[in-house]
């Protein structure tokens, strides 16, 4: 999930909501799509901003941790692959800026926001990449649980934001199985690559556990968010998904997922197994993760030193266009 | 300065005979480097095979209360679709 601890507004009853209100409600129970210049509550228009924004944040902010490992990628085939996805991931952010947009933000308001501090990203990318095994693993597991999350948003009831990540589902499942199909070269390797792989899962694990959010039972932000259909599932039902797929695909790398208390639970259907640790979690949102301030100095500093050239292009097209006009004028 | 650049839509003929369709918006100082984005974003996957870029700003579009005046008075006018018309089987096809 790459969108964790999204405030929610509003949360009425029905007894409490204006007609306008409970009509909007109505058309979302009954599947329709809210289009930007349609009537919504402030407090819909509101939440959507946050989530899509830090949805669109984590995109970004996600190209830097594999960004580390396209120079040192170890072919050249590798390297053109990588290159791909992180070109995919500023798509993807793309499109979710512009979703967005379309609720009356701008995109330097959200820049600024997430320059700033106010808007957040996603705690997994505040965690350092620090061997080529840690590529397979974010393909395979981030990517994997961000799929968890995307693919039940494409029936979300905002138009905009529903389009796009259709747009997305369609492209993260390249980057799932390029994830694993660099796990499975390293496990088929000398036994250090295969360490190595090995490493990269016991780094990854709980915090790819920890993308989809605090548990429900601490979640309070979920009950109207998912009225509103901006939120499919509950943390706790995508986390148990993840990890009864994942859990398989381990087995069939031959790695060991770092959790002893993982066991099969015929009753339930689905894996028993350990819950990450929480105030590991709110450390990392907090600001106070191993790479935070190395990420956001990046795209910080990404942002100011591209002044010059955003500037540029602006002071070249006024220009252009004046000139354009003045060659009209002359020519009627 | 700084000021941001222009918001364009963007619309896509994902094949020769189809028709171009709105596939999202992007920003850009001009239409030429619209076009250029528009290629990086929209169509790293062979999606498309000629590009539009529109200022949004230039679009009009309807307002969502209008809907009523506007698509309403087509509702009783079912004589305007062909299954309105009974035709006997024997004249086939039709």
């Amino acid at each position: 999930m790459y969108a964790q601890l999204v405030k929610s507004e509003g949360s009425k009853s029905r007894e409490d909501m204006t007609p306008e209100e409970i009509a909007f409600q109505d058309r979302i129970d009954r599947n329709e799509k809210i289009e930007p210049k349609e009537w919504m509550p402030e407090g819909y228009r509101k939440t959507l901003i946050r989530q899509i924004g830090q949805h669109a944040h984590s995109e970004i902010v996600g190209q830097l941790p594999e960004g580390n490992w396209i120079t040192r990628a170890p072919t050249l085939e590798r390297k053109a692959i990588l290159l791909a996805k992180v070109q995919d991931e500023a798509g993807h952010g793309l499109y979710l800026y512009c979703a967005a947009e379309t609720l009356g933000v701008s995109r330097d308001e959200l820049l600024e926001k997430l320059h700033s501090g106010n808007m957040k990203y996603s705690s997994i990318f505040n965690y350092p990449t620090l061997t080529w095994a840690d590529m397979g693993a974010v393909g395979w597991l981030v990517d994997g649980a961000a799929i968890m999350n995307q693919v039940p948003l494409q029936r979300t009831s905002y138009g905009p934001y529903s389009r796009a990540m259709i747009r997305i589902c369609k492209e993260e499942s390249f980057h799932q199985r390029q994830g694993y199909d660099i796990m499975m070269k390293m496990c088929a390797g000398t036994p250090e690559q295969k360490a190595m792989a090995q490493d990269a899962l016991n780094r990854f694990w709980y915090p790819a556990l920890m993308m989809f959010g605090p548990s429900d039972k601490d979640s309070v932000h979920s009950a109207q968010s998912m009225a509103w259909k901006i939120k499919m599932n509950t943390n706790d039902e995508l986390r148990q998904k993840f990890v009864d797929q994942t859990v398989p695909q381990a087995e069939y790398l031959g790695l060991t997922v770092p959790d002893p208390d993982l066991k099969w639970n015929e009753e339930k259907g689905g894996y028993d197994f350990s819950e990450p640790d929480w105030s590991e979690f709110f450390a990392v949102i907090a600001g106070n993760g191993p790479c935070n301030a190395e990420r956001l100095g990046a795209r910080v500093k990404a942002w100011e030193d591209g002044a010059w050239f955003r500037d540029g292009l602006m002071a070249h097209a006024a220009k252009a266009g004046e000139r354009a006009r003045t060659a009209r004028h002359a020519a009627e | 300065m700084s000021s941001e650049w222009p918001l364009w839509e963007i619309f896509i003929r994902g094949q020769h005979g189809l028709n171009h369709r709105h596939v999202g918006s992007l920003h850009a100082p001009d239409a030429e480097m619209a076009i250029r984005n528009a290629r990086d974003v929209y169509t790293r996957r062979n999606e498309g095979v000629s590009i539009w870029v529109v200022k949004s700003n230039d679009i009009t579009a309807s307002s969502p209360s209008e809907k009523g005046p506007l698509y309403d008075p087509s509702n009783s006018k079912v004589y305007r679709h062909p299954t309105f018309f009974d035709i006997p089987d024997e004249i086939g096809h039709m």
